[in-house]
């Protein structure tokens, strides 16, 4: 049993890149369950970015281009689930499903010819002075840009979904979609763009999978990624800078059961595979125990359908 | 300018109509997409749909295997349509569905080698009692802490899967079998295996469970105060409160029904088509049932024609695969565009599509 | 009378087209458990078939399903196919075993080849490679070239074939070098990149500077290169990554064996057997050195190479004792088949527990 010999700065740098593809698609899932639309397809629009970001990328031989064909091919996606569920009033939970099923069929159908191939590598940006501060320096400055991106992101979302007028508009139509209706508020619009919004960032976070952490085209290769994703914004109960800590917590207990063994931590390894989930099982009972607030929280038009009735 | 407007009632006619709409138009975008990877789109269609019921050389075979394929499909759709209609989401059913099977098996393993008519039916209680149990997790959780169903049923999938997987190299691994990974074959143990009852049929225990599943939910929806509890806990969750409906006990029969159904799945598979417990025992049927539960519009009989169909398009895209050389991946996206088509016509179920502006109230 | 004619007839009807058949090309099927392009275990076995295509041109018509799933189903997709009229079915994974030979007893006349079983049947034959021999080889490679001493192992399950890739590694690299230590991570799966990747980083964390997985993706060569550590192809050459971090690899080569097999078929030579070929037979290939291997280590390892081949050198040989410290191997002696294939235990030297 030697624990010293786990490096935190190491950990801690590594956990952040873990981190970053549910986090990305967790945020975006945020926004759009806020709309109050519940889609279950993240695992879908993350694995149709990853090929259309790796396709993109290898292409143009340009790793940003790949991020922004990612963005649009996850919000493609989605419009397909805007589509069913806000014009043609499918059930949600299902559409979902089936989005994720499509997604994971049509992204191996695209990405045919891309297996074996490397994508164009991106720098990490190693900032100047600041990374080179002991302990902070490799632990924050020396990462590649989605991993600041995506931090950015939560933010902006936080400052969109308090601060601004916009953001209480979204809130209104996800809490009660009618009252939003009779304020003149597009009800079904905003959702749309809500749900592209989610479709963008999910696509985000599969690129970021294929073109830098595994970095790989693979058929199936986001692999149960969009349901943590999912789990994460219940776990935050629905606050952004929460999703920045549930992603981090849940990227740094895989990473550290990995790095446990590494160490060669005399441990149960078929237990500690579960300890992610089991751990995070044990932390939403301990938010939700504190009754009523996290429900509270929860858009209360969440995955409903709505239909103005004029 | 379209615009809808909501029926008082749902049309019947729509209701039997759009189902075969949907499938016309999974044909014609299927078949595109067939066409554009060069393959023969009719002849594509001809053999998932029509090959799997009708092909002189396939057909003895796979009519049968319809059944096999749809019977875990429609007895785990069967309970999760009950939550789902009082707003109850369990979306784990997958891990039922493993914790059944490892539970049965397990009871099944323990007696190995005796042979009595009372083992099987103590699997069966087994694997039902242990997908109970899983259920009840999220259940009670639910209940005492207010934890969302959905998230800790789903999260449960996944430690289910480890579980397995350590199961089939530990604990129930057959030790006859030189270290390598899985469990013995029930289906070479007379006692414990779930054959089929009437040769060459596809019937076995588990697609009568499923049948049986599907008449007592007819009944329960229709004939029982249970029934019409769930059905009023989903349309009017105010109204049923104040009828005197207790949320608490009503989650937890949803859970534990839906639970116990996943379990007794589980272990008619592995006792039956499957044989054992290995790493990757399960294959998804408790996600897909999920979409069975929806396409079959949470109605019983519904949801044993979607299983149906479900079934026919594994077993008619494993056809056109082999028969054809379409990729795996080409089946998958089809069936996505079957689901989307499927559930964009419920539209015309429950809406009346008017043309023209909106008259002025 | 009239009718016994007819049945006649009909009978020589059916004897002429089973004629007529011999002419016609031998069908073989293939079910793969992955995607044909997983780059892994299943792209091997698809690549192989499509090279047993070509060497027998319109001779052979192959039929492939691929991403079956392990139990009822690939028994399904099994009976289709011989219902469809195979002469020969590979099913290409361990999962597979007990469906083969079920649907073998259905189809007596249908020849089937199990990969990496242990059950035979009249007409069911099973086949598997001795990838230790190779692992042996990446093993004294990895010893010799690490500078921290440490070098790192992915595993997947704690079954025998990775419990054995793991000694024969760790063996050979102590022998090459007497100060390496191995640190051996376990993910329990056979793919999933990300985690791959995740482990890879966490055993570079650690120290480790050479690195061998037995998963099936190229990522942990990805972050080997990010961090200019070293590791080895795996299933696949992994050409993309050399010379370095990819500084050789174990190949899966099935196409002779299919050649041979299907061959046999078209003379009607086949008869069940058990195959366990290694290097010698061409089904484990030792991807080409790169030039980041020093002159002298190269020259080592190809002679471990041509030793395994020629049969003078068995990658276990004693004297090795268990992890637990009792003897095992005695001077000189060399284990046997049956205790490979049911290798359950970590050889001395190695620390940690196999899971279970």
């Amino acid at each position: 049993m030697d624990l010293s010999s786990i490096n935190p700065v190491l950990l801690l740098a590594a956990l952040m890149v873990a981190s970053t593809p549910i986090l990305l698609a967790a945020i975006g899932e945020l926004v759009a369950e806020k709309a109050g639309v519940l889609n279950l397809g993240v695992e879908g629009m993350m694995i149709i970015g990853a090929i259309c970001g790796f396709a993109v990328a290898v292409e143009t031989g340009n790793p940003y281009l790949g991020y922004i064909g990612a963005a649009i091919g996850g919000a493609a996606l989605s419009l397909i689930f805007a589509f069913l569920t806000q014009y043609l009033l499918s059930n949600q939970v299902a559409t979902g499903l089936a989005l994720t099923l499509f997604g994971l069929g049509f992204s191996a159908l695209i990405g045919q010819s891309y297996s074996g191939i490397k994508p164009p590598q991106i720098n990490d940006l190693n900032i100047p002075l600041l990374a080179d501060i002991p302990f902070v320096g490799p632990v924050l400055f020396q990462h590649d840009i989605m991993v600041y991106f995506a931090i950015l992101l939560v933010a902006v979302v936080a400052y969109m979904l308090t601060r601004t007028r916009a953001g209480l508009i979204l809130r209104a139509v996800g809490e009660s979609h009618d009252a939003a209706h009779a304020l003149g508020y597009k009800v079904v619009l905003i959702r749309v763009a809500a749900i592209a919004f989610g479709g963008a960032c999910a696509g985000l976070g599969g690129a970021y999978l294929s073109l830098v952490r595994v970095p790989q085209w693979t058929e199936g290769m986001t692999a149960g990624a969009g349901w943590i994703a999912l789990a994460i914004v219940v776990f935050a109960s629905w606050k952004p800078w929460r999703v920045l800590l549930g992603a981090y917590l849940f990227g740094g207990i895989t990473v550290l059961q990995l790095n446990l063994q590494a160490a060669g931590v005399k441990i149960p390894v078929e237990y500690l595979s579960m300890s992610p989930y089991l751990i995070t099982i044990l932390v939403l009972v301990i938010m939700s125990a504190d009754r009523g607030r996290a429900s509270l929280n929860a858009p209360a038009a969440l995955g409903k359908s709505f239909h103005a009735a004029s | 300018m379209i615009r809808l407007e909501k029926r008082p009632e749902p049309s019947q006619n729509w209701a039997l109509a759009t189902p075969v709409l949907a499938v016309l138009a999974t044909m014609v975008a299927g078949g595109i997409m067939f066409a554009l990877l060069g393959k023969d789109p009719v002849e594509a269609i001809r053999t998932i749909f029509w090959d799997p019921l009708f092909h002189p050389d396939f057909a003895a075979f796979s009519r049968p295997q319809l059944l096999v394929k749809a019977g875990p499909l429609i007895l785990i759709a069967i309970g999760l349509s009950l939550g789902f209609r009082a707003g109850v989401w369990n979306i784990g059913a997958e891990g039922q569905y493993i914790i059944g099977a490892l539970c049965g098996a397990g009871v099944g393993l323990a007696f190995y080698p005796l042979e009595a008519f009372w083992i099987f039916p103590m699997m069966v209680i087994a694997g039902a009692l242990g997908g109970w149990a899983w259920a009840m997790i999220p259940g009670i959780l639910k209940t005492r802490f207010n934890t969302n169903e959905i998230l800790v049923s789903l999260l449960l999938v996944y430690v289910a899967e480890q579980l397995m997987a350590s199961m089939a190299v530990g604990l129930l691994r057959n030790p006859e079998g030189s270290g390598f990974p899985g469990s013995r074959n029930l289906q070479q143990y007379a006692s414990a295996a779930n054959n089929e009852l009437i040769a060459g049929t596809g019937m076995h225990w588990g697609v009568v469970a499923a049948l049986i599943a599907v008449i007592f939910a007819y009944i329960l929806l229709n004939r029982h105060i249970m029934g019409f509890n769930i059905r009023l806990a989903g349309q009017a969750p105010r109204a049923a409160k104040f009828s005197g409906v207790k949320p608490a006990r009503l989650i937890l029969f949803c859970l534990g029904v839906s639970g116990a159904l996943a379990g007794m799945a589980g272990l008619f598979e592995v006792a039956g088509p499957a044989g054992q417990i290995t790493i990757d025992f399960n294959v998804g049927y408790g996600f897909t049932a999920i979409i069975v539960a929806f396409l079959g519009r949470l109605h019983p009989v519904g949801i044993l024609l979607a299983g149906l169909l479900m079934a026919l398009t594994y077993i008619g895209g494993e056809l056109a695969q082999f028969m054809l050389g379409l990729p795996a991946a080409a089946i998958q996206a089809f069936q996505g565009m079957l689901l989307f088509f499927l559930l964009a016509g419920d539209v015309l179920t429950n809406f009346r599509i008017r043309l023209g502006r909106a008259e002025v109230a | 009378m009239f009718r016994r004619t007819l049945l006649a007839a009909a009978a020589l009807a059916v004897a002429s087209a089973g004629a007529a058949l011999a002419q016609d090309p031998i069908k073989v099927g293939f079910v793969l458990v992955g995607p044909k392009n997983d780059g892994g275990w299943s792209q091997h076995h698809y690549e192989s078939a499509k090279k047993m295509e070509a060497h027998f041109g319109d001779k052979v018509e192959l039929v492939v399903q691929e991403s079956v799933p392990e139990g009822a189903d690939a028994e399904r997709v099994m009976t289709q196919m011989a219902l469809s009229g195979v002469d020969i079915v590979f099913t290409t994974s361990f999962g597979y075993m007990d469906g083969t030979i079920n649907v073998g007893g259905k189809f007596p006349d249908v020849k089937f080849e199990h990969a990496t079983g242990y059950k035979t049947a009249p007409n069911v034959s099973n086949y598997s490679a001795r990838f230790y021999e190779g692992r042996a080889v990446m093993g004294h490679l990895a010893g010799r070239m690490t500078e921290s001493n440490q070098i790192g192992y992915i595993a997947s399950f704690p079954i025998p074939e990775v419990i054995r890739g793991i000694n024969s590694s760790y063996i050979h690299a102590k022998k090459a070098n007497p100060d390496v230590e191995m640190n051996v991570v376990w993910i329990f799966t056979w793919f999933d990149p990300a985690k791959e990747a995740d482990a890879t980083q966490a055993l570079l964390d650690q120290g480790v500077d050479v690195v061998l997985a037995h998963t099936d993706s190229t990522a942990p060569l990805a972050k080997l290169q990010e961090a200019g550590a070293l590791g080895f192809g795996q299933a696949a050459d992994m050409a993309e990554y050399a010379p370095a971090p990819r500084i050789s690899s174990i190949i899966d080569e099935w196409a002779p064996y299919y050649i041979e097999r299907v061959q046999a078929v078209m003379d009607g030579t086949w008869e069940s057997v058990s195959t366990w070929h290694g290097i010698k037979d061409g089904m484990v290939g030792i991807g080409e050195f790169s030039e980041v291997i020093p002159e002298d280590v190269r020259a080592e390892a190809q002679a471990m190479v041509d030793g395994i081949v020629a049969g003078t050198y068995h990658p276990f040989t004693g004297p090795l004792n268990k992890q637990d410290g009792t003897p095992w191997l005695a001077e000189g002696e060399v284990a046997d088949d049956g205790a490979l294939a049911g290798m359950d235990f970590y050889v001395e030297g190695i620390s940690g527990d196999i899971p279970n």
